[in-house]
Parts: C-alpha cells; structure tokens; sequence
C-alpha cells in the first residue's frame, strides 16, 4: 500500500497495531506505519490458537529483510484464529495492512482496555 | 546475449559427466574387495554430485567469478568498523613457508618451537599493545573474542560466589555484542548515548547494580568518538563489583597512544582481520585474541601458551610449550590452537611495523578520517549529510543522510549504489542504529590523499547529480555485474542450493 | 612513513590546515593526559622486509612440518595434497582482500562461490540446508547444539565419547552458559552405546567415522534419538562422505565436521573451516551466512546474502548465533578442492585411502606386541593398542624419521597405551612399510628395555 492510510472505525496501539472490535472479539494487525518502517515483509510464522495475549505485550514477530520486529497485542484475550495464508504470502501485509493482512482473531477477555486505545485521529498526531 | 548468460552458469552447469581435473595415484597396495572393508549397508548407493570439469574450466570459472568482485587491493573501501587497511604481500609468502604451513597442530611441542615461539611473541606484542598482560590466541574471530571475554566474566564471578545475570551495551553496539550476551546465558540492558554521543554517564548509574556482570564497550565507540569519560565509566562498572570489556573492533586510533588496560578495561578482544592486515577473504578467515587482567588471567581458555625456563629434559633455552594445566580454566573455545596462520601474517606486521611504526598507523588514520570529514564539508557535502556529531572525529566518522532524503529524496541505500558505479566500495550503511540514514566512513592509514580527495569530490558529484535528477542514484548501479537485487525473494522464497 | 602509509610531510601540511588544527597531536585532545601512555610501546623498532622474512624463516626452520618426516599424525586434521590450482585461485586479489559481501552488486565472484560451496556440501551431508561455513569443527559441534537448544528446548545433551575430544570440550564450555547438562554415552567394542534417553534430552551428538576411526551406525542412533524427541547431531570427516552413507539419508538432523581435509593447510592448526547443514525444519535457525539465488532488476540471474535476519546485524540479541567474520577463503578453497575432485575422483580417493589403510592396519596388527584397539568398519583413520608405553615407543619411531600417530592416553586413559594412526594419499605403500617396520622395531625396543638412543 503506498500511500499512508489510518481508518477511522479502528482503534489504535502506540506500538503500531491495529484493533477491529466485532462484538466480544477483536481481530489485530500491523499499522501502515509499522509495515512502511519494516520493509518488505519475508516471514510471517503465526503463534496457535488457544494461547493467551496479553495488552502491550509481545505475541509474535514480523519478519522483513533488514529487520524483526516484536507485534504487540492491543487487547488481552485467547487466539481463536490464525492468518494462515500469511505463511505463503507475507507481503500481504504490506500490501494490505489493514484487509487480508491481517494476523490474528482474538476473544477478549476485558474489553474495557479499549478505552486507553487511540482513535485514527490522535494515532496519526503521534506519527512524525 | 550469450555473453552474458555464460558468466553466470555455476560450475555445475559446466559439468558434464566423464570430465576431471583430479588423477588418483595409482593403487599400490593389494586390492581387498569393498564390501569386505566396509558393508554396503553402511555405504551410499550413489556418489555425491559434485561437479565434473577438467582444471581448464574450473581456473577459468573462479576466475571470472573473481572479475565479479570488487576489492581492497584495486580500489579505496571506506567501510567503517572493518578497518580495510592494505594487506601486506609479504605475509602470503611467510605464511605459505612449509614449517608454518605444514605443521600438524598435534605436532610435539618440542618440534614445533618455531610455531609456539612465534605464538608467544604475539602474545607479549598483543599485551604491550593492549595494556593488559595474559593473552589468549584461541578466539577464532572477533565476534569469539567476544564471547569468551563473557564468558570469563561468568567464570570470575561464579568463583567469587555470584550469579549475575545482565550485560550492559550501549544502544550504539555492534550487533555482535548483544548476540554474544544471550549466547552465553546473559540478558542484555541497553545504555543510552547523549547528546554529544558519548555513554549517558546518568543512564548508566542507574542500570549499574550487583546484578550487572559487565559492561562491553567500544572506546572510541562505533561513532567514531572517544569517551572522555572512560576513567567515570570504570569507576561506576567497578564499583558494582562488574567487569569493564573492550571490544577491540576500533583499536586502530589509539595504538601507541593510549590502551585499553591504563583505561581500566579488564578484557580486550583484537580483531587481527582489521587492524593486522589479515586479509578479509570475503567474510574470514580472522582471529579474535583476547588480553585480560591479572584478575580474569585463572579463567583463560585450555590450553595457553607459555614460556619455561627449561624443556624439562635438561636444556637451558627457554621452551615454548602448551600449558594444559589451568583448574579455573573456562575450558577450549575451539579445537587446536587457533587460528596459527593469521598469527603467522599479523606477527610479520607486527615486526614490520614495531612501536613507532604502530603509533604512526594510528595517527595517519586519525588524520585521514579528520581530513576526509573536512574534505567533504568543503565539497559542501555535509550540508546534506551532517556529521552525527559535530566535534573532532577518531579513526571514522558518521553522516547522517536524514537531511538528503528529505531534500533530493535519495537515500543512504541510494548513495551507496551509486558510489558503485564510480569504483569505489560504499562506507557501512545504516549502521549505528541510533543514527537515522547513517553512513560510517573508516579511510584508514594506507590511503593517499588523492583518494581521499577523489572520494569527496565523487560524492559532491553524486548529490548534484541527485539534485537534478533523482532517478539517476534511485536506479543505480549501472555499470557492475548485476544491478539491485530482490533481497525480499531470496528470503522469502529461499533458494540455496542448485537444484542439480 | 612506514611503508604502508604515504602521508608526507607536505601532504601532513596541507591536511592539517584543512582540518584547521595545528599538529596530529590535537586531534586526540579528547584523550586525557592521565590515559596517555606517554612513552613508545614496549615493542622493537620496525625491520625491513627482507629482516622480517629472514625472523619468519628461521622461525619455520623449527618447526618440524610434514615435510621434514613421514607423518601419520590426524585425529582431526590430515596431510592431503593441495592441488596448485587452489592457490593460485584463492591468492587472487578479488577473493582474498573483499569483506563479507554486505554489497552484493560487486561481490557475485564471492557470492555465487558461496552458492557453489553450499551445494557441495549438501550433496556431500544428504541435507538440504547448508551455510557458507562456521569458523571450524569442534565449535560447529556447540553451534549446532545451541540449534538444538533453541528448537527443542530441553535440559540436556548426550554425547558420544567417540565425538573428537576439543569437541566435547567445547561443548561443554558452552553449555555451563545454556544451563545445559552434557553426558556422555560410552563407547562399547569402538562404537557408541546410547544409554536409555528420556524426554529430557535435546540433542545426541555422534562423530561418524568416529575419533578411533570406527563406522558408526547412524541411522540406528538417529533412530533412537527420534523416538525420544531428540535432535541428531553428527560431526563428520567429509572425504569419508564419499563413500558412507550421507548423515541425511541415515535421519541426522544436523551435519557439522571439520572442513580441513578439503583443499586447506594443516597451519598448525588453523585457519580452516566448518561445515553445517541441516534439515529443512531448521533452516530458520541456521548460524552463519548463507546465499541465496534471486534476480536483479533486469532479470538476471544474482546472489545475495539472505536470510539475514537470523544474524547479530539484525536480530542482535535473539540472533542464532553471532558469527559476524566466518571463514569464506577457507570454505572457497573447500569448493574449489571438491571441484577438482569431482564426483567420480572424491569416490576414488577415499577408496584408495580405504584399501591403504586396510593394508595398514593389517600389516600393523600383525606386528608383535601391536593389536587393534577395535574391530569396526574404518575408512582412513584406526586406533592401536600397543605393549609398550605409547610415548617412548612414538619418541623411537621419531628417531626413524617416522611419526607413527597420535598418543591416545591423555584424551582416553581407559584405552592404556593407544595410537591412532591416519592413512592419507598421500601415505604410500613404502611410507606404510616403513612405518610398520619402525613401529615394530620401537614396541620390540620398549619391551626388552634398550637405551634411547640420544
């Protein structure tokens, strides 16, 4: 994706991740800002289903060419889904950050964190 | 085109069945039939697939795959932290002597005086030179060196009776370090650098506890910097009761001037691929010795070289011998020796140069990196490349590319894959993390100043290029074997072998 | 002006005013007085060429090499003959003076070499994944089993006692700071007996042909290891690779070993190199470099440097290793060596090694006061017990211009006085001959007691 995109019916991580509140779960992402630092994404390998996140903390990687990068989660809850098309095609999460780039589906354990997310608006304000 | 495609066909696609370079002698013995010596189902059914070209194909194949490289004894290679110094040509001819290159390293040491004595005076030279007397030769490499500076850190404090369990590094560290701390069994804290890119002496107070077994330095750093403040830093690291380590990746600004040891360092690994001439060889071979302090020196790797005063066997020269006999040893680090045939060139350096030749090495490289940075500000290059830190540089420097991508919109990346097309090797890229867009410049001591002025006018030539044309560095290189490669493919789909 | 330098007392001039310092000396003004060393290092004064060359000489001159007596030293590095070619290759400026190629638009000579040497050993070690190299045996032995840390995640090690002992060494000099367990599995009859392995284990680590020179079964070890879990490690002689069954074949997961015997000097002992390889699964945690094919942007065919993010420039503290300087001349060599071999003449050397060395060990064997120490399949390399102290009896053969092996006592006490001996092609049959009689002569000396003579 080449020009810089926040949508506003997301909710926003200071790490550069993404949430989609559907209901009691959430599906999570990279930002375009975190996929545009990293590169061309070369690795993408996704954690099970059933384990446990935690907020601001690491879950998985994402691997470029020039770096890693530890994806933090913006909500706690279990992993009831995985992006396994990731494995062949990275690059779509460059390609499509926000879409068929996403990483994983979670089922929220305190759905209240959401109120110490950031809104589109004040996400980008942080970006320099 | 023909041509072209035939450069780059692999030696296996120059094979053909049938084809050798390789005779055997004929055999001389009574011949026993295979299966009787070694049970075909112990066997492989079908021979490797390895190549099959007479001697004709294979000179000319690695010969024209040399043409495709770019190298220190054809033109200027400003990669900073590698110090490309000239490799002296006389080292080849002294290394490839037959008593030095066809001793079997199990030889008995009373038959390989030579070679141990040889291996000792490298020590004491490493040790003056280091300010730190007990020197190991074992450390295959620098990144090794490392390693073992950790893990005699480990073994001195589990013999005083503690279990530490953090490293320091500042943010600005050769990714070599923080690798070496985890390999070792240690968690790594970073130290920030102030504003004029030196350690935070404040950052580090706070991290400094009993539970930091050490910190690992650069000094000057990767910045190019000295630490006015190395004698604070010794004095806050000791006082925690942790071990002060010198990496030795920099050495070249400062030998004769100053040492590690006096600095108040307890261990310094040397990288005799940089500053003693061993030859790079495209990624190794290198060595990576270490000298430590009188209080580190019960910990040092099996076996060491030592000097006695007799043989044992009645003779009164001294002898040269391996000491197996170390109880506080942190044991063998690799098998034999070490790395015998890079001690042999750096020794011949060391002769060739001795203490005032040293000294000058450094001065001439300090002089060089002052005036390559002046150079480039008269060309008006620093204008869009700024030095990281404007104050008198070591033996390299870094420029931040920030302001060029913001202006002309050429990056770093950019630069250096143009700079490939006017013949010279690009500086390191993107390295140190903490400066955005960097490029490291290491001339070294055995480069002219009419290098050097070419290289500055070569980059003034390029941002005026980019100035009116960015497309121009955005889409180089024009003239090498191959243009920009797709690093994603290789990794994401990564072929690493012929398919044969 | 040493004659590496060329900054005149002119050009100093000019530079310096460039700078717009008066002296050298105020460049280093960020040095404290108190950090000065204040007087010229302890060194001696710099010697011409000619006087360094002529110390280098005389230095050499004592050092007894394989071309001053008939050696059958090896146990880990061997006396083969080096064809002119490698040199001659390797003594180029465009391989010997470039770093690592972090450039690989002017580095595809080093880059495709890499390509070429990781494809042999691939072939050579039945494994699909190789790096361009690791800095040499006994150190690739730790790496892999810092792989097998890594990928298993269990407590503990077990490994052979037929693994080279530096190996085993090394291993365990690494492991205290894994907070790894090592323990060894003995050896029974000359070949490895795995105790009963539990679920705790990551890696078993085998040496094939194993340090007395014994085939090991590899497959029924892998076999083993498999059914608890665990990882298989082999460290193998390369040149006995044309001929064994391939550690891939046999179900090992990873194949390391020392990769002198290919085309590299003896220089006491290094620079050489090591070899890696592995299975798929792993590739993501391989230490080292690696090349790997791609295209530029006209579509040609390139190499680069890949699968980066493994490495300490990148991944810093969670690389698979930290290897940053490794081994390229010495692996380049390696490939150059295996080229000039080739598939039908690396078959043909270690099968005149085999039938030398059966030659061997049969007229040794029949030598009085002389037995083999085992009786297992070998391919280059056998172990001896001898009726006599190893050391005066080795001190003897010296006398004959023979250096009759390596002295097994210090590294296996348990086997008394052991001699393993190394047949090379170099080694001919009056070499062998001689030694046999040197030997025997020796052991017969030892055993009546007459003098040494002096």
């Amino acid at each position: 994706m080449a020009e810089p995109s926040y949508p506003a019916d997301l909710l926003y991580h200071p790490e550069h991740d993404w949430a989609r509140i559907e209901g009691d779960t959430a599906t999570f992402g990279i930002t375009w800002y975190a996929q545009d630092a990293l590169g061309e994404v070369v690795f993408f390998d996704p954690p099970e289903v059933g384990i446990t996140v935690s907020k601001d903390e690491s879950y998985t990687e994402v691997e470029s060419v020039k770096a890693v990068s530890d994806v933090f989660a913006p909500l706690s809850g279990e992993i009831v889904e995985v992006n396994a098309a990731l494995s062949d095609n990275p690059e779509t999460i460059n390609e499509d950050p926000y879409g068929q780039g996403w990483l994983v589906k979670v089922r929220l354990s305190n759905p209240s964190e959401t109120d110490s997310l950031m809104d589109a608006e004040t996400y980008e304000g942080t970006l320099s | 085109m023909i041509g072209a495609a035939d450069d780059q066909l692999t030696i296996y696609e120059r094979s053909k069945p049938g084809r050798r370079a390789f005779v055997a002698p004929p055999l001389d013995v009574p011949e026993r039939p295979l299966d009787e010596l070694l049970p075909p189902n112990l066997r492989r059914a079908e021979p490797p697939r390895l190549p099959e070209v007479a001697e004709p194909e294979i000179v000319r194949h690695f010969n024209r795959l040399s043409k495709r490289n770019f190298d220190l004894d054809t033109g200027f290679y400003p990669l900073g932290s590698c110090t490309m110094k000239h490799n002296p040509k006389l080292h080849e001819r002294v290394a490839a002597l037959p008593g030095h290159a066809k001793l079997h390293p199990l030889q008995d040491p009373r038959r390989a005086q030579g070679a141990l004595e040889l291996m000792w005076r490298l020590q004491e030279s490493l040790g003056e030179i280091a300010g730190l007397p007990h020197v190991s030769l074992q450390p295959s490499a620098g990144s090794h060196g490392e390693l073992a500076g950790v893990l005699l850190t480990r073994a001195f404090h589990e013999d005083h009776g503690e279990n530490r369990t953090k490293v320091l590094t500042p943010d600005t560290a050769h990714g070599t370090n923080p690798a070496t701390v985890t390999m070792a069994g240690y968690d790594v804290v970073h130290i920030g650098t102030d504003e004029h890119g030196n350690v935070d002496l404040d950052d580090l107070r706070a991290k400094a506890n009993d539970d930091v077994a050490c910190l690992m330095l650069t000094n000057p750093s990767t910045l190019g910097l000295f630490e006015p403040g190395i004698e604070e830093i010794a004095e806050i690291v000791h006082g925690v009761g942790a071990t002060l380590y010198y990496d030795g990746a920099n050495l070249n600004a400062i030998m004769g001037i100053c040492r590690p040891g006096d600095m108040g360092f307890d261990i310094v690994h040397f990288n005799l691929h940089k500053s003693f001439t061993q030859p790079h060889g495209g990624g190794g071979p290198g060595a990576g010795p270490i000298a430590v302090s009188d209080r580190i020196e019960p910990y040092l790797p099996r076996p060491q070289v030592v000097r006695r005063d007799t043989d044992g066997n009645g003779g009164s020269a001294p002898y040269y011998d391996l000491d197996y006999d170390r109880p506080k040893s942190i044991g063998r680090l690799r098998g034999f020796q070490g790395n015998y045939g890079v001690f042999v060139r750096s020794y011949a350096y060391i002769r060739s140069l001795g203490a005032s030749g040293l000294r000058e090495v450094s001065e001439v490289a300090v002089l060089n990196a002052n005036y390559l940075l002046a150079r480039l500000r008269r060309e008006g290059v620093l204008d869009l490349l700024p030095a990281a830190y404007e104050r008198l540089c070591m033996h390299e420097f870094v420029l931040s590319g920030a302001p060029m991508k913001r202006e002309l919109h050429i990056k770093t990346l950019d630069l250096a894959k143009r700079l490939l097309d006017f013949g010279v090797h690009p500086p390191t890229v993107y390295f140190p993390l903490i400066v955005d867009e960097a490029l490291l410049i290491e001339p070294t001591e055995t480069e002219t100043k009419e290098t050097l002025d070419r290289f500055a006018e070569i980059v003034a030539e390029i941002l005026r290029e980019a100035r009116e044309d960015p497309d121009v560095a955005l889409s180089a290189p024009y003239t090498t074997p191959v243009r920009r490669l797709d690093e994603a493919a290789a990794a994401r789909h990564p072929v690493l072998r012929a398919p044969l | 002006m040493t004659r590496y330098t060329s900054a005149t007392d002119d050009d100093r001039r000019a530079m310096l005013a460039e700078i717009g310092v008066e002296s050298i000396e105020e460049l280093f003004a960020d040095i404290p007085d108190s950090l000065r060393l204040g007087r010229p290092l302890a060194l001696d004064e710099g010697l011409s060429e000619q006087e360094v060359f002529e110390e280098l000489r005389a230095l050499a001159a004592r050092n007894v090499s394989t071309e001053d007596e008939v050696s059958f030293l090896g146990a880990g590095m061997y006396d083969h003959y080096i064809p002119a070619l490698v040199d001659s290759i390797i003594l180029r400026s465009e391989f010997l003076t470039p770093y690592t190629p972090y450039q690989p638009e002017i580095s595809q000579g080093g880059l495709a070499a890499m390509f070429e040497y990781q494809t042999a050993i691939s072939e050579l070690t039945g494994l699909p994944i190789s790096n361009a190299s690791v800095y040499e045996g006994p150190s690739a032995v730790a790496a892999a089993g810092y792989v097998a840390k890594l990928a298993r995640g269990r407590e503990r090690f077990v490994v052979s006692r037929g693994v080279h002992p530096h190996s085993r060494e090394v291993l365990r000099t690494l492991a205290r700071g894994w907070r790894m367990e090592v323990v060894e599995a003995p050896l029974k009859g000359g070949v490895t007996e795995l105790p009963e392995l539990d679920q705790g284990v990551s890696a078993v680590i085998v040496q094939q042909p194993n340090f007395l020179g014994a085939v090991e079964d590899l497959s029924a070890l892998s076999g083993l290891a498999k059914h608890a879990g665990a990882l298989t490690i082999c460290s193998c002689d390369p040149l006995s690779l044309a001929l064994l069954r391939s550690p891939g074949e046999c179900g090992v997961d990873i194949a390391v070993g020392e990769g002198q015997p290919l085309g590299n000097r003896l220089d006491y002992g290094g620079p050489s190199f090591g070899l890696f390889a592995a299975t798929e699964e792993l590739m993501r945690r391989m230490p080292g470099r690696i090349a790997g094919e791609t295209r530029d942007l006209d579509g040609k065919r390139g190499f680069v440097l890949t699968l980066q993010t493994r490495e300490q420039h990148i991944r810093r503290e969670r690389a698979t290793s930290n290897i940053c300087t490794a081994q390229a001349l010495n692996a380049l060599a390696g490939v150059i060596y295996l080229s000039w071999l080739g598939r039908r003449g690396i078959v043909e050397l270690a099968e005149l090694m085999v039938q030398r060395t059966a030659y061997a060990r049969e007229a040794l064997q029949a030598v009085d006061g002389v037995s083999l120490l085992h009786e297992q399949p070998v391919v280059r390399e056998f172990a001896l017990a001898l009726e006599a102290p190893v050391d005066q009896v080795i001190a003897r053969c010296r006398e004959q211009g023979v250096n009759p092996g390596y002295a097994l006592a210090r590294d296996y006490p348990e086997l008394g006085d052991g001699l393993l001996v190394a047949i090379t092609e170099q080694r001919t049959r009056a070499d062998i001959d001689r030694l046999v009689k040197a030997l025997g002569s020796a052991v017969a000396a030892e055993r009546t007691g007459s003098e040494v003579r002096a």
